[in-house]
């Protein structure tokens, strides 16, 4: 229970759609594998999620977005990152994301886009299996 | 070299360097411990606030509004949060922040979520030594949130200055405001959500319960009524803060308080210490297993046997320094 490396994930919704559940389920799917989640809310904008994974210490991003804006919000995140040397964090990104535009987003480093209908066990493993700690 | 690039990069105000320090005090990591001796001299500028209530009494939102009102006044802010952990799993969702985005942009702020991690008591094991790199790392004000409180977790008034205890109106009794434990931890009382029915009259219960406490004291805890979502009462709890803190200062209980902390916390530490180089030595040694089943078997009394085992554990230990 107090095992000393827990995994931190900062799940945030950037862009403008106001619709959460999908990042809820996600959150607690997380939290139930024994995970700490730090929840932000809506309307986030990249460099709002970048500095709460700084301070936060977050191992790990997850990004949920529905409105269409993931091919320049995603990889704003990801040049904010390595702007401050923080790229070791994994990038992980879910929503509605066409999947022509997968192979874009993978480029630009997001290291899995988890759609609807993805069992919650797959990214929990995902998560285990990528995380740098 | 790690430590090194931690202490220096906390002095120089890097957040980064302040970030990894917390999560390293988190995982109990022996270099947090080697940053935190080298930087303890750095430490004890910060008033550290605690805010402490039940779930859902706005603990956060008056967090995010002291906040405003202190970057206003040029001062510069360090939050803890602290969220309970599961018991089950370990995990947790920590959601504090959701409350606090409007100074997720401003450098001068620093926002730390934390889980409980099986510690009960309101805080986690790390709260206080994290608390203390926020202040090494120059924070003015460390507002330390507590999970959401029932009447006993009172640890927040170990590592606070000032304790704001939070209430909503229609929650209880009056009787419940005489109970022991968080009422009675309270430098300053809020009563949130001033806008529902029944504000008046629990500021009322808490103030009767004021006046019936018997202990002479030099500091009567005001009871403020604010609605933290407009902003309401927040500069009046700004100012009974900061009045808070003078009186601290002008009685000498701040001193007094701070000798108190310093000699609890060296005896935590040293009993710490001792209890484990005792027990490294001890452990798997055949004479400690042996000891160990007579005392199951009732040949022995554990008194006893602790008693030879401490003695023996001393002489050894002068033999080993006077060589």
């Amino acid at each position: 229970m107090s095992s000393s490396k827990k995994i931190r994930v900062v799940i945030a919704k950037p862009g403008l759609d106001g619709h959460d559940r999908g990042a809820k389920v996600v959150a607690r799917a997380l939290r139930d594998a024994g995970m700490e989640v730090i929840y932000t809310g809506l309307r986030q904008t990249p460099e709002m999620i970048v500095e709460t994974a700084i301070q936060e210490g977050a191992h790990v991003i997850g990004l949920s977005i529905l409105s269409g804006a993931h091919n320049v919000l995603f990889p704003r995140v990801m040049e904010l990152l390595r702007e401050e040397g923080a790229d070791d964090i994994l990038v992980i990104g879910g929503g509605i994301i066409p999947e022509d535009d997968i192979p874009a987003l993978k480029e630009c480093g997001i290291a899995e886009i988890f759609g609807p209908g993805t069992p919650l066990s797959e990214i929990v493993e995902f998560i285990r299996e990528n995380v740098k700690l | 070299m790690r430590v090194d690039d931690l202490v220096q990069g906390v002095l120089g105000r890097d957040r980064r360097a302040l970030a990894r320090l917390i999560s390293l005090i988190e995982e109990e990591d022996p270099v947090a411990l080697d940053a935190l001796s080298r930087l303890y001299r750095h430490t004890g500028r910060a008033h550290i606030i605690g805010i402490t209530g039940p779930p859902g009494s706005g603990k956060s939102t008056i967090v995010t509004r002291l906040t405003s009102e202190y970057r206003r006044a040029g001062k510069t802010v360090g939050i803890i949060c602290v969220d309970p952990s599961s018991p089950f799993t370990g995990g947790a969702l920590l959601g504090d922040r959701i409350r606090m985005q409007e100074h997720s942009l401003d450098r001068e702020v620093f926002v730390r979520s934390m889980g409980t991690r099986g510690h009960l008591g309101g805080l986690s094991r790390a709260t206080s030594d994290a608390v203390r790199a926020l202040d090494a790392f120059g924070k003015d004000i460390v507002l330390v949130e507590t999970v959401g409180a029932g009447q006993s977790e009172v640890e927040v008034v170990e590592i606070a200055h000032t304790v704001i205890v939070t209430d909503v109106p229609g929650s209880g009794d009056d009787i419940q405001a005489i109970k022991a434990g968080i009422m009675e931890i309270a430098d300053i009382f809020v009563v949130n959500k001033s806008d529902l029915p029944g504000a008046d009259k629990k500021v009322t219960e808490i103030n009767a319960m004021l006046d019936i406490d018997p202990g002479e004291r030099g500091w009567r805890p005001p009871v403020l009524l604010t609605n933290a979502r407009k902003g309401e009462g927040i500069p009046e709890l700004v100012a009974t803060i900061a009045e808070h803190y003078k009186y601290l200062k002008e009685s000498g209980l701040l001193e007094e308080r701070g000798l108190k902390r310093s000699k609890e916390e060296l005896e935590q530490i040293m009993e710490y210490k001792l209890t484990r180089e005792l027990l490294t030595k001890l452990q798997g040694r055949p004479e400690y297993e042996g000891a160990i089943r007579r005392i199951a078997s009732r040949e022995e009394d554990p008194y006893t046997v602790a008693d030879r085992l401490i003695v023996e554990f001393l002489s050894s230990y002068k033999e080993e320094s006077s060589e």
